[in-house]
């Protein structure tokens, strides 16, 4: 039972890349994702939905799919009533936040088009869908919010008795806060002697597209109701089940299995999920619900979609003075599970790390006939970042400077952190000179400087542009406290138990939640650190609400940054546990007892027993402290104080092909601060997987909706991911200040790659073609945007189509957004 | 995901084929690789009552010479084509072509002439086929019969081959020791070409003195664009003058408004390509 | 017909995908469904010695045809020289898109045994992952080529 470990170094596992645990399963096909549970008797379902963006339903006729073959139901709202619960909000933004009412299923209008109106239950897959072409519902249409500028004006109403598509404003202001000065002040001033920049840009809407699309099985045939889905949140879903089924949470158990990918996208409670709950609960049969990429596409949330109006003051030589933004966001039509929540998330955020003395944040979230908007990959942190870089480089290139040189004359220096900035946060660590340095060496830029003039002198077909983007994010979310006076309807924290059991294995119950993270792999070289077992003895498990009984789930870059830490803080009660007994059976006094290297020994002597000798004494309780509880399982949860702030350079070169209006990466060097590194190989992955994400945002995808409210991106033959041909190596390097939020010194690594670099991307389009007139590009860059921009700003066009610039009082309502990439 | 209900016949000669058609008539649909027509059940865009699967009709396969063209079964694989040495010396065209169409699964899967019947204005092989002025072979009821490449293709998604008939193979005339190019002008490597253009190019001594372009989703059709050819014969292939001629490749088009670019942003690439396709063929 | 070196006879609708036959009648549910447009390739499978997109083929068109699934790649648990490289380098995250990729990546080495970086990445473009970035899917092709050594720690 000893667990023999003759490694010399006490840490050996933090820091080293193993392999990761979950593989062997995830390449064989050994995999359980949800879509694979098959129960006896199962049934399934096929949902009707609305092709119309926004309309009265006047009828629904069933007759002839409920006599289908196979068929053993057909619901309408009106059927199910209150069973079917309602889909909450968890983050009102204000107080008097306008929410509609979230049924599952549309019972008297439909909002959106792929809202569900219909769900018919067969026996197989194949015939539910059958019947479902069967059900015939009567729509009279009505008009449609569409664009986000028009439905902010309430030209048409989304949900009509509603009176406003306006959901809530919600406001930062330094001056009121405290933390700064008159933002309104320091744009005047630079208006008589400084600079001030005004720009308009605009964030597309996004789809998360994770690779599984989403299922659920309902099982309601045991005490428990078994709900498995393939969610992110699975202790999140469960309370808000319980919250409005009516129905004990202690009799819900929820099953995140296997998940394919998740991104935000499945950070949600979902109508599909309610309805499979019910209708299983309702036919007492096991029930599944597995969608397809064109009813994902449409009907899981979207992100992104915002308008940013950023007015930047600055004095002549480049000292940044004030920053206002004003947002609007679209929720699409409903206020979902976050909702409002994620642009709020980046009010903290447009600061970065530069030092404004003041700042103001204002951000109005509208409600739209579209898919509800929710969480993204950075939430709230990539329309920020992208806002601000971009206005840092346009600052830079309205006074001639350089705009690495302009970034480090505003940014914090290292020696003054810890650093409260003009958004009121207090950045722990950080050494910006450090990883600029170490991006600019990387990345050879006083040559592609060099190439860039050569090119531009000799107008060249192909330009040569530079992009930049020294970001910062907030992640660990989150200080509960901060969460609440947000009004943010839970905590942030998370926890974690470690059982040693009799054999000398160590089970860890995580309440975060993988989707392809590798947590089984980091948190078990974590555990295998502190206990002094071996890697290999460590078991994770996560994702089953009986098994992992609380949990906050995974998001936000949380899960090592909290989840870690409480996994850190169980460790050390297990290690305080195990004291008094090694102490007893050691015939030694408790103070005399050391931990090192998974053995307890007595201080001064060679004797001394590994901790899984210790388990199993424990395990046999023949021979015990007096009074002691027979166990060293220990849990703990950690409240985090405070964010952590990973931040990093990115600087991107990009070939553009002024005839096409082509673009070609040339080269993408990223240097991040993330902290200590748990598992290099898997920070990795982080990273080059969150770039192409961020990249994509910049060159490739959008949501893009006609003119009837239809989404046109309805599959992958329209809404663009880029494949393995599109990509190429992005070449990474860290610096590292570690984090002194958490005990391990680590940042969060999930989202830095996303927000980072679509700014970067973006900005490097735009300077190659700078020099012909043009100051910006509409994201996605197309070939036909670059194209245009090209043509256009030799005849004075502006390129962010619908964007009131370069000067704000010529407000108007911009051109329809929903014309997207063909307009 | 799932098509709806459909019968399905698996002949294995032509003959059976087509008494299969005319026995089910309007209410089948024909199989060949089934890369295009399975997305569109899945999606259940269409509802076929019978499908009938050409894949077992071994006779419909295979690549061969026929003197002054080489002849390409209608079921002969994307793949199969791709690797043919027949089709790299005589109509290196078609293979460049292949080499963009689609991915590696699908160019296993999907036939030369199920991508033809098809009639997809953005497909990869139409421009090249009715470029290198390809004959198309189509059996019915009533015996065999060959349509020139101008009149094969009609509209979208319509070609010459009857409701009652089957495309069983194309003639290409040899365009032996030709250079050829297809510049395919894509967003990401997955898509359907935005607009693509096909060259294949005979020159002697740095001058063309002949030229076969057609262009990829520049119309309901793929098109021939003759007045660049014409334009092209005698010209030095200099960038210059390849450029002067490009300048027709809009002439007769009528390219579509989509996601990717607007019909005039297509007819800017559309003479661009046609310069890059034309002295990449010419080997400039 | 052969799946995975078995002899399987079932009737099916004509409409069933060879995807749908492998999972719901043979319980391969090692091959995934992505899309519904052959855009992604998580359900690649081998068929007669090529892979294809096992949701764009009819389970009646496979008939008597020979079908190798991600379950069938190893050779009992001696791994698949790619499983072991996808795992080594990393180049998987969620695993969704991974039997697709693995299986395309088989093919496409066995028409090309030593690609180039860029063979790889046009090779593997009938493939979408959504994790990775793809960055390590090339390196694990390019190892399992042994045109380079990895390490297994």
């Amino acid at each position: 039972m000893t667990t023999l470990d003759d490694r010399p170094d006490v840490a050996p596992e933090i820091g080293r890349d193993r392999r990761r645990k979950e593989d062997q399963r995830l390449i064989t096909g050994r995999t359980r994702w949800t879509d694979n549970i098959t129960l006896p008797g199962m049934l399934h379902l096929a949902m009707v939905r609305s092709p119309f963006a926004h309309a009265t339903i006047t009828a629904i006729d069933t007759t002839q799919a409920k006599a289908a073959t196979n068929v053993v139901g057909v619901f309408t709202a009106a059927d199910l009533g209150e069973s079917q619960g309602v889909l909450i909000n968890a983050w009102a933004i204000t107080e008097d936040q306008v929410t509609p009412t979230h049924l599952p299923m549309a019972g008297e209008r439909v909002s959106f088009a792929g809202e569900i109106v219909a769900v018919v239950v067969a026996r197989t897959q194949a015939e539910a869908r059958d019947a479902a072409e069967l059900v015939d519902v009567d729509y009279e249409e009505l008009p449609a919010a569409l664009d986000l500028k028009k439905a902010a004006a309430d030209e048409v109403l989304a949900h009509p008795e509603l009176g406003t598509n306006k959901s809530a404003f919600w406001q930062f202001d330094s001056e009121g806060a405290g933390t700064g000065g008159n933002v309104d002040a320091a744009i005047e001033k630079a208006r008589t002697d400084g600079v001030v920049i005004e720009r308009e840009f605009r964030q597309q809407r996004l789809i998360p597209a994770f690779m599984e699309p989403r299922s659920t099985v309902v099982d309601p045939t045991g005490e428990q109701v078994t709900m498995w889905s393939a969610t992110q949140i699975p202790h999140i879903l469960r309370f808000a089940l319980a919250a409005t089924t009516g129905m004990p949470e202690s009799k819900i158990r929820v099953i995140a299995p296997d998940v394919g990918g998740g991104f935000g996208g499945k950070l949600q409670t979902t109508p599909e999920e309610w309805l499979t709950f019910c209708l299983a609960n309702r036919l007492g049969k096991p029930v599944k619900y597995t969608e397809t990429r064109s009813e994902s596409l449409v009907s899981a949330h979207h992100g992104r979609d915002q308008w940013q109006k950023l007015t930047l003051a600055a004095e002549k030589d480049g000292t940044v003075t004030g920053l206002k933004v004003d947002l609007l966001a679209d929720l699409g039509s409903y206020v979902s599970l976050v909702g409002g929540g994620v642009p709020v998330l980046g009010a903290f955020m447009f600061n970065a790390i530069y030092k404004f003395p003041a700042y103001q944040f204002n951000c109005q979230t509208v409600l739209t006939n579209k898919t509800w908007t929710d969480a993204y990959r950075g939430a709230g942190r990539p329309e920020a970042t992208y806002g601000i870089e971009r206005m840092m480089s346009e600052l830079a290139a309205e006074i001639g400077m350089d705009p690495i040189e302009l970034r480090e004359k505003n940014w914090i220096k290292h020696e003054e952190f810890p650093f409260t900035t003009v958004a009121g946060l207090e950045y722990d660590t950080g050494n910006y000179e450090a990883a600029t340095k170490r991006a600019l060496e990387m990345f050879g830029y006083d040559e592609l400087r060099a190439e860039q003039k050569q090119r531009r002198d000799a107008g060249d077909k192909i330009q040569l542009g530079i992009g930049i983007s020294t970001f910062t994010e907030m992640c660990g979310l989150a200080p509960s406290r901060v969460l609440g006076s947000l009004n943010y309807g839970a905590g942030g924290w998370e926890s974690a138990t470690v059982r040693m059991l009799a054999t000398g294995k160590v089970e860890v119950v995580t309440g975060a939640s993988a989707h392809g993270q590798g947590h089984e792999t980091a948190f078990s070289q974590i555990v295998a650190d502190r206990l002094g077992v071996a890697f290999e003895d460590v078991e994770v498990l996560h994702g089953d609400t009986q098994i992992a009984s609380k949990g906050l789930d995974t998001y936000g870059s949380r899960s090592l940054v909290v989840g870690g830490e409480a996994l850190v803080k169980a460790t050390d009660k297990v290690v305080e546990k195990a004291k008094p007994v090694a102490a007893h059976l050691l015939e030694a006094s408790v103070d005399d007892i050391e931990f090192s290297g998974g053995r307890f020994s007595v201080k001064g002597t060679d004797q001394g027993l590994a901790i899984g000798e210790i388990a199993a004494a424990v395990f046999t309780a023949h021979n015990l402290p007096d009074g002691m509880e027979p166990s060293l399982d220990s849990e703990a949860t950690f409240d985090p104080v405070n964010f952590n702030y990973p931040h990093g350079t990115h600087l991107c070169a990009m070939e553009v092909d002024t005839e096409t209006g082509a673009v070609k990466m040339r080269k993408y060097v990223c240097v991040d601060d993330i902290g200590n590194v748990i598992n290099p190989l898997i920070v990795s992955g982080q990273v080059q997987g969150g770039l192409v994400q961020g990249i994509a945002q910049a060159l490739w995808e959008e949501a893009v909706y006609d003119d009837a409210g239809t989404l046109v991106s309805g599959s992958f033959v329209d809404y663009l991911l880029p494949t393995s041909a599109d990509t190429m190596n992005y070449e990474i390097d860290h610096t590292t200040t570690p984090s002194i939020t958490n005990t391990l010194g680590t940042k969060g690594v999930g989202e830095a790659g996303t927000i980072a670099s679509t700014p970067a991307v973006v900005g490097s389009v735009v300077d190659a073609i700078r020099h012909l007139g043009v100051n910006d590009i509409q994201m996605p860059c197309t070939p036909e945007r670059v194209w245009k921009a090209i043509q256009g700003a030799g005849r004075g066009g502006d390129s962010t189509e619908g964007a009131a610039m370069p000067h704000f009082d010529t407000d108007q309502p911009g051109t329809d957004s929903t014309e997207g990439a063909g307009a | 995901m799932i098509p709806a209900q459909f019968d399905y016949l698996a002949p294995t000669s032509v003959e059976e084929a087509l008494s299969a058609l005319a026995e089910h008539g309007d209410d089948a649909k024909i199989i060949a690789g089934g890369q295009s027509l399975l997305p569109v059940l899945r999606l259940r865009l269409n509802a076929p009552e019978m499908i009938i699967d050409l894949g077992r009709i071994e006779a419909l396969r295979g690549v061969r010479d026929d003197g002054d063209a080489i002849v390409i079964g209608a079921m002969t694989p994307h793949a199969a084509v791709q690797k043919d040495p027949l089709v790299a010396e005589h109509a290196a065209l078609i293979s460049r072509a292949v080499d963009h169409l689609a991915d590696a699964q699908i160019r296993h899967r999907g036939t030369f002439g199920g991508a033809l019947a098809h009639a997809d204005p953005a497909g990869d092989l139409g421009a090249p086929a009715i470029a290198l002025g390809s004959q198309f072979v189509i059996a019915g009821p009533s015996g065999t019969r060959t349509v020139d490449a101008d009149e094969f293709f009609v509209d979208l998604f319509e070609t010459a081959i009857g409701e009652d008939e089957i495309l069983t193979e194309v003639r290409v005339p040899k365009h032996t020791g030709w250079g050829a190019h297809y510049e395919k002008f894509v967003r990401v490597a997955h898509q359907w070409p935005i607009v693509a253009v096909a060259a294949a190019v005979k020159a002697e001594g740095g001058t063309i003195s002949e030229a076969r372009v057609g262009l990829t989703n520049m119309g309901n059709t793929p098109i021939r664009a003759r007045a660049v050819e014409q334009a092209l014969v005698g010209q030095p292939a200099t960038e210059e003058a390849v450029s002067a001629a490009a300048a027709h490749a809009t002439e007769g088009t009528n390219p579509p408004a989509d996601l990717n670019g607007d019909s005039d942003y297509r007819r800017h690439l559309a003479g661009v390509l046609t310069r890059r396709a034309v002295l990449a063929a010419a080997g400039a | 017909m052969m799946v995975d070196g078995a002899k399987v006879a079932d009737d099916v609708e004509p409409r069933t995908l060879l995807v749908q036959y492998l999972r719901e009648k043979l319980g391969k549910t090692g091959t995934v469904v992505g899309c519904d447009t052959s855009n992604c390739g998580a359900c690649t499978v081998h068929m007669d010695g090529t892979s294809v997109k096992s949701c764009n083929v009819l389970a009646v068109q496979a008939d008597g045809g020979e079908v190798t699934t991600i379950e069938g790649l190893a050779n009992g648990s001696e791994l698949h020289p790619v499983q072991e490289a996808f795992r080594d380098c990393h180049g998987l995250q969620c695993g969704y898109c991974t039997p697709g990729m693995i299986m395309q990546s088989v093919a496409l080495l066995e028409e090309n045994p030593k690609p180039t970086e860029a063979e790889i990445r046009e090779g593997l473009e009938g493939n979408l992952c959504r994790c990775t970035g793809y960055q390590n899917i090339v390196r694990a092709v390019k190892q399992a080529s042994g045109q380079t050594e990895g390490v297994t720690a």
